[in-house]
């Protein structure tokens, strides 16, 4: 059972609206202090992820992040698109990042998987049980 | 915190100061600056970091796309933060091998960014 579920509408704006919330919810968890930057961080490019597959296959259905504190600090982000495209880390180095034909859209992507797989130890990535979608699972000790 | 945006020119350089957070919705008025002064005819660009509390993978992708549009145009693009955080977020995606950054403008500039 989730401490704090939030769903909100693909839509950029709402992005920062998860991270705020789930730094405050992670705070009252008791995860670490020096730890809350990358929580944001990471919450952040979850969601942003999210966010960007829904416009990519117009889908209106919201986002939802799941946050817990049994014992750890685990936060879920559902995505309802195709899962074929919906999962793969591809980590891109520098050569790769400079390259002058990656595009934009591409070089985010691969930026924010590093992001995610740098900041977070406990990181997974899968289908979800229930219908069409991913998530993205990160999870943080609890304690000072 | 919004983002600010504010430019002043040192030199050759036009320096872009940024502030607050450079995420997912604001990044496209970042990019949209960025355009304006390289169209406007900038061609040594320096962006400050410096008042940045949070920057994502959105913001990240603009300011390499800045990168290459000036290299092809013969340009000069680079980067100012001290904050560990934010140094943090460039050498975990390798883009601090990409970027040239300095801790001030005047080392910056004096690098013939």
């Amino acid at each position: 059972m989730a401490t704090v579920r939030l769903a909100f509408s693909p839509a950029p704006v709402h992005v920062r609206t998860a991270r705020l919330v789930g730094v405050a919810v992670a705070r009252r968890a008791g995860v670490r202090e020096d730890l809350l930057d990358e929580v944001r961080l990471a919450i952040g490019e979850a969601c942003t992820r999210a966010v960007a597959l829904h416009r990519q296959y117009g889908l209106t259905d919201p986002v939802l992040v799941e946050m817990s504190d049994a014992g750890t600090y685990a936060v879920r982000v559902v995505d309802r698109a195709p899962i074929e495209t919906g999962i793969g880390l591809a980590a891109l180095d520098a050569d790769q990042l400079a390259n002058e034909s990656l595009n934009e859209d591409d070089l985010t992507t691969g930026v924010g998987f590093a992001l995610l797989a740098g900041f977070v130890e406990d990181l997974q990535v899968r289908p979800v049980d229930d219908g069409i979608g991913t998530e993205v699972r990160m999870v943080w000790p609890l304690g000072r | 915190m919004e983002l600010s945006l504010a430019t002043r020119t040192v030199g050759e350089h036009t320096v872009l100061e940024v502030g607050g957070e450079v995420d997912v919705y604001t990044a496209p008025r970042l990019r949209e600056r960025l355009l304006e002064l390289i169209d406007g005819g900038a061609r040594h660009v320096i962006v400050d970091l410096g008042r940045v509390d949070f920057l994502d993978s959105t913001g990240l992708g603009v300011l390499v796309g800045a990168l290459k549009r000036l290299r092809t145009a013969d340009g000069t693009f680079a980067l100012v933060c001290d904050k560990e955080p934010l140094l943090k977020i460039f050498r975990i995606t390798a883009l601090d091998q990409v970027f040239p950054l300095h801790p001030t403008v005047e080392a910056a500039t004096g690098a013939g960014a």
